[in-house]
């Protein structure tokens, strides 16, 4: 198991594209947000938790073709479907590295993106804390969708159109989150209720990911 | 007769040709009740209402779009049904049903959200409010979409049955967890938008707020369009099967030939 | 006949001009395809027949 995460993890690092495109998209994000809604730092106070949460997600949509689609296209997704190790730990193992290469980044780099939207102070804490909480589901899911579409030619979009749908959940508790923590109310709630979509989605969602890949391999 | 000969004589119409002689035979019942139901509900409710005393003329508008957004949920449970036979007992029908009724939970979905947008301009003042039910709505019509594009995008008919069923399941959670997240967002929010609604669309079943004359001609359309969901899905499902069949044949031919 | 829609009149008519065109719609389609496809496979299955 870890000799497949380190795998996983040296690819990513090695191939360079998935690691690094991650974090630019999120700032080219970041930085676009200000052109298209104007300067007013009130203004970019107030939505810069919706922002950054909106772009991580997508910085994390954007890399999730790659998850599977590379070991499906060299046949290594066969071996690893056979080898002994089963295919729930493989789609765990899976969403981890891309946790690790893609979710953690991300967590790391919001909150100096947080600076350029004028964040506000009690914000910076609670964006990174939510971020942590959220990201692990939004790579399970990711799995998930990546998964059902591994098997297509062109499964990029329609990847996304399968995917953003089931990130609804994390991303309204992760926004608000952030968003109750940047104006200082209570954030307890809707933390809870992430870390709760978090834990469930990572113990059950592999099984649907393995069932999905098993009809895929077939 | 008992309950085990029943769940066979169920299980009976999972044979395709079964499903078509009994389809065929039903249809024209279900289409022409629907099509009274519908009639009638329609034409009562328009021509021989009263108005409204807050909402005028507008209240009209419910016999369109309450028994559409019955049907866009309802539809949505079907098709987790017919996703759950699938998996588990792996009649084809069942599959080919829930491909056949995920466009009809679409336009139903649509007509709810049009009427609602087009009810809320001159009632709330605006076309569409972050209100939780109509958020709620928007999303299924996403899982809808992404539903519909998936069996779309896949050549093999078993592998497509199998990963939209899975689809269908799991997207069923998250579209549950979607709408408990989206009341709890919008209440965080504002939580006036909701209060006049109440009165007004969901009234169907607060006896006080709807009284009888809006009542019956609401109760005769919901059972109009229900019975229309089963006579398009019964046709859609005989026409999936049908085109399975084509495929089939022509497998055959080239092969022989 | 037509009733007095008041100042909605537009907002009623339009609700139901829409989900009606929607409905249609969406009768045609299944209809128009569902007759293609028993047409195609009538014929299929009769060449087939013919040929054994």
């Amino acid at each position: 198991m870890i000799a497949l995460l380190l795998r996983d993890l040296k690819l990513a690092f090695r191939a360079g594209g998935g690691f690094g495109l991650g974090l630019a998209f999120f700032l080219i994000v970041t930085v676009l947000v200000p052109f298209s809604v104007g300067p007013q730092s009130s203004l970019l106070s107030t939505i810069a938790p919706g922002v950054l949460w909106l772009g991580a997600l997508l910085a994390c949509l954007l890399s999730l073709d790659r998850l599977l689609a590379l070991d499906w296209e060299d046949g290594s997704l066969d071996l690893l479907a056979t080898a002994p190790l089963p295919l729930e730990s493989v789609v765990t193992i899976k969403a981890l590295a891309h946790w690790l290469t893609t979710g953690l980044p991300l967590v790391l780099a919001a909150p100096f993106l947080g600076i350029l939207l004028n964040l506000p102070v009690p914000g910076f804490f609670w964006l990174v804390i939510s971020l942590l909480v959220g990201t692990p589901a939004m790579s399970v899911i990711g799995t998930f969708g990546a998964a059902l579409t591994v098997g297509l030619k062109r499964g990029g979009l329609l990847l996304s159109l399968l995917v953003l749908p089931l990130y609804v959940p994390t991303l309204i508790f992760g926004a608000e989150v952030a968003r109750r923590g940047a104006t200082g109310m209570e954030t307890q709630t809707p933390l809870l209720m992430l870390a709760g979509i978090t834990a469930a989605t990572i113990a059950l969602l592999p099984f649907a990911s393995a069932a999905v890949l098993r009809i895929n391999l077939r | 007769m008992s309950i085990a000969a029943k769940a066979n004589s169920l299980w009976e119409y999972a044979n395709p040709r079964k499903f078509l002689a009994t389809s065929e035979r039903v249809l024209p019942f279900f289409w022409i009740t629907s099509a009274v139901c519908v009639v009638v509900g329609l034409v009562w409710g328009f021509f021989f209402t009263p108005d409204d005393y807050k909402q005028g003329s507008t209240v009209k508008i419910i016999y369109l779009h309450v028994p559409a957004a019955l049907m866009a949920i309802n539809c949505w449970l079907m098709m987790l049904a017919t996703s759950l036979i699938w998996l588990v007992r792996r009649h084809h029908v069942s599959a080919l049903a829930s491909r056949a009724a995920a466009p009809v939970g679409i336009v139903m979905t649509l007509i709810a959200l049009v009427t609602g947008a087009i009810w809320g301009q001159p009632m709330w003042g605006t076309w569409w409010a972050w209100d939780p039910r109509l958020t709620s709505f928007l999303i299924l019509f996403l899982f809808y979409l992404g539903y519909v594009a998936l069996w779309e995008a896949i050549e093999d008919p078993d592998t497509a049955a199998d990963l939209t069923s899975v689809l269908c399941l799991v997207g069923s959670v998250f579209a549950l967890l979607s709408r408990y997240a989206v009341n709890f967002w919008n209440q965080g929010l504002h939580q006036g938008a909701s209060v006049m609604r109440v009165a007004a669309v969901t009234g169907a079943d607060s006896e006080e707020k709807v009284s009888n004359v809006y009542f019956y001609p609401l109760l005769l359309c919901i059972i109009g369009f229900v019975l229309l969901f089963i006579a398009l899905v019964l046709y859609r499902t005989g026409t999936e099967i049908r085109a399975r069949r084509i495929k089939a044949l022509q497998a055959r031919e080239r092969v022989s030939g | 006949m037509m009733p007095d829609l008041g100042k909605y009149a537009d907002t009623v008519l339009w609700s139901y001009a829409a989900s009606i065109v929607l409905l249609v719609l969406l009768l045609v389609i299944s209809v128009v395809r569902g007759r293609r496809v028993r047409a195609e496979m009538e014929k299929i299955e009769r060449r087939m027949t013919r040929d054994g």
